[in-house]
């Protein structure tokens, strides 16, 4: 089970990658959607997959009796899922405003915090 | 855990049974602090006159609790607070030694220095906009990193500055501030994301996140679990953090861009958060590992600081020489953690101590050069001696200290340092570590000369007054900068016994599993 999710955490950081290597922000922003989502696969994989029970303690008992299933990976997911989620969502907002305002969504015609062709330094008084 | 037999738990193994006294709340009482100002300054983000009154009293208080808390730490040792009394590894211990506390008061002392700047730096808008509500929010996160003891804690504290930090890079609205922020959201987003990989992996390896019961169980998986990969990630994602070479490009691209405060809090704490959990990671968790990269570590080190110096000689704007010079001085800080060692550690804890100070004075400075001379360029600006000598006077401080002149803070790392490189062999390190500092006389002397000494013959300068709430935080700078010094031994005793500290954790451990612990 181990071996097939890692196969497909594979393939998501393989597709994220591909799309964050774009120049055009809204493929990169597509590439960091796949990526959070490699990342919580990831660590869900890294807790160890079962298909046992809920780590639910009976009525009367004091421990759990028998494997269960992890719940600690699910809680970190929940919080990346709730960080990566806001982010794209800033980062939508911010692509959008920077193709409202610089009219263009290729980075390398963004150019206006690193001007193409500056002017040397001055070389002496 | 013994399974109990009956119904009836022990309830003192997995929870802390007796009452928390006001010393355990010191240690959350920082990030607490920081995010009841912040929701207090979002609730009243209509009182733009009564904003910026708060924010400072409110970083003022920040100080004081830093510094109570160092205090408490300095004469007590590492303390721990557990949330909601469970005990680690089961509850998010907060767990502070030497080396957090020391970041958390200069970090503290920074953000004061930037909130009292800011009341001449930034216009109605900005406030209304939510400058300090953001300020504090970021507070909240530094001060978290700094003094967390769990590493998925640590990547939340990321996140919360890292959220603050897009909101204050975007803070106006210019076409270049959304450029800038465009290339550092996606860029540091890559880098967190990179950090919660290898986080992914540390608790697939060791069951835990707690950074004391990592410590304590490396030695036992070193055989058979791929250390090795994970320290590489970690460096490679707060590489990316600090902005090391080669993943140090966003850093000059975006930080000139916003208002001239920002800039100087984020030169002076987002960097040095990175290189705080750098050292936290390699010198405490890893060392084996830290031992094995170290030649790696010394290369990224040397090639950052002349990447750095050389990017700073190649600039005309006041902001992006200093870009690079927070690049350069980034580079001495891994050669540093590339060396270890008291001397190495030591002088990497210091040099980034003494960079937080002086990097956010020199962005300071760049402020105020650019509000007399109109603008930042070092091409068109010139005769701001004339126009106020004593800004030059405390500019030129600055200067002496990012190069690592005597007397003035940067000179006593870089010894330690240069000494450290060269006690291991390392000469050519060390000659690098000389060498950016003779380029960086270079490049702040050319700024000194071109913006400050130069003078336009045929106009007529007049000496221009300065208010106070810039040029106050700018002169606190520089003179903290002398006096640490002329004045290093508390110091330096200090930093001493904190790369002590996090070289044999012992004190740590004890800290956070006072009896021993639970396995």
């Amino acid at each position: 089970m181990e071996a097939w999710f890692a196969l497909l955490v594979g393939i998501f950081f393989t597709v994220a990658v591909y799309l964050m290597l774009s120049k055009f922000i809204i493929r990169v922003l597509l590439g960091v959607a796949v990526l959070g989502n490699a990342v919580n696969l990831l660590i869900f994989t890294g807790g160890r997959l079962t298909r046992d029970v809920p780590p639910v303690i009976a009525g009367g008992a004091g421990a759990l009796d028998g494997p269960a299933a992890n719940a600690l990976p699910q809680a970190l997911i929940l919080t990346a899922i709730v960080i990566s989620f806001s982010f794209f969502a800033f980062l939508l907002v911010l692509a959008w405003r920077a193709y409202a305002d610089l009219s263009t969504d290729n980075t390398d015609e963004m150019r206006v915090a690193e001007p193409v062709k500056e002017p040397m330094p001055p070389l002496g008084y | 855990m013994a399974v109990p037999t009956s119904s009836s738990v022990d309830l003192s193994a997995a929870l802390v049974l007796g009452p928390t006294t006001v010393a355990d709340w010191l240690v959350i009482l920082p990030v607490a602090w920081c995010f009841a100002i912040g929701a207090l300054l979002v609730m009243l983000r209509r009182a733009i006159g009564l904003q910026p009154i708060i924010a400072v009293a409110g970083l003022a208080g920040l100080v004081l609790i830093d510094a109570l808390l160092l205090g408490h730490v300095a004469a007590k040792g590492p303390v721990t607070m557990v949330m909601g009394r469970w005990l680690p590894p089961f509850g998010i211990a907060f767990t502070v030694d030497l080396t957090g506390a020391l970041f958390a008061l200069v970090a503290a002392i920074v953000a004061l220095a930037g909130g009292i700047f800011s009341l001449a730096d930034i216009n109605d808008s900005g406030r209304r906009y939510g400058f300090y509500p953001f300020l504090m929010l970021l507070m909240a996160g530094v001060s978290g990193a700094f003094l967390t003891g769990d590493v998925f804690n640590l990547y939340v504290w990321f996140e919360v500055l890292l959220i603050s930090s897009f909101g204050l890079l975007v803070l106006g609205s210019e076409p270049e501030q959304i450029d800038g922020t465009v290339k550092y959201g996606f860029l540091n987003l890559v880098a967190t994301t990179l950090f919660l990989v290898a986080t992914g992996y540390l608790y697939a390896v060791f069951g835990t996140l707690n950074m004391a019961d990592i410590a304590r169980k490396a030695e036992g998986l070193r055989a058979s679990a791929p250390l090795m990969t994970l320290t590489a990630l970690y460096v490679l994602a707060f590489g990316m953090k600090a902005a090391a070479f080669p993943v140090n490009f966003w850093l000059p691209a975006s930080y000139h861009t916003p208002r001239v405060v920002v800039s100087a809090l984020f030169a002076g704490l987002l960097t040095k958060v990175g290189i705080y959990a750098l050292i936290r990671v390699m010198v405490m968790l890893f060392p084996v590992e830290r031992e094995e990269l170290s030649f790696v570590m010394a290369l990224a080190g040397a090639l950052t600081m002349i990447i750095g110096v050389l990017g700073a000689l190649a600039q005309t704007d006041f902001r992006r020489i200093l870009g690079y010079l927070v690049v350069s001085g980034i580079g001495s800080m891994l050669a540093g953690i590339a060396v270890g060692g008291p001397g190495g550690i030591g002088g990497a804890i210091f040099y980034a101590l003494h960079s937080m100070l002086v990097m956010t004075g020199l962005y300071f400075a760049a402020g105020i050069a650019a509000r007399l001379g109109g603008d930042s360029s070092i091409a068109t600006v010139s005769g701001l001696y004339r126009k106020n000598v004593g800004f030059a006077a405390l500019t030129l401080m600055l200067c002496f200290a990012v190069s690592g002149l005597p007397p003035f803070s940067g000179f006593w790392p870089k010894v330690m340092l240069v000494k450290a490189a060269l006690d291991i062999g390392a000469w050519w390190l060390a000659a690098v570590l000389l060498l950016a500092g003779f380029c960086t006389v270079i490049a702040t002397g050319r700024l000194f000369l071109l913006a400050y000494w130069r003078d336009d013959a045929d106009v007529a300068v007049e000496t221009v007054r300065l208010p106070s709430a810039v040029l106050a935080p700018l002169a606190a700078l520089s003179f903290l900068t002398l006096g640490i010094g002329l004045y290093p031994e508390p110091l330096l005793a200090t930093i001493q016994s904190a790369a002590a500290g996090l070289a044999e954790p012992s004190a740590y451990l004890n800290s956070v599993f006072p009896a021993g612990g639970l396995r």
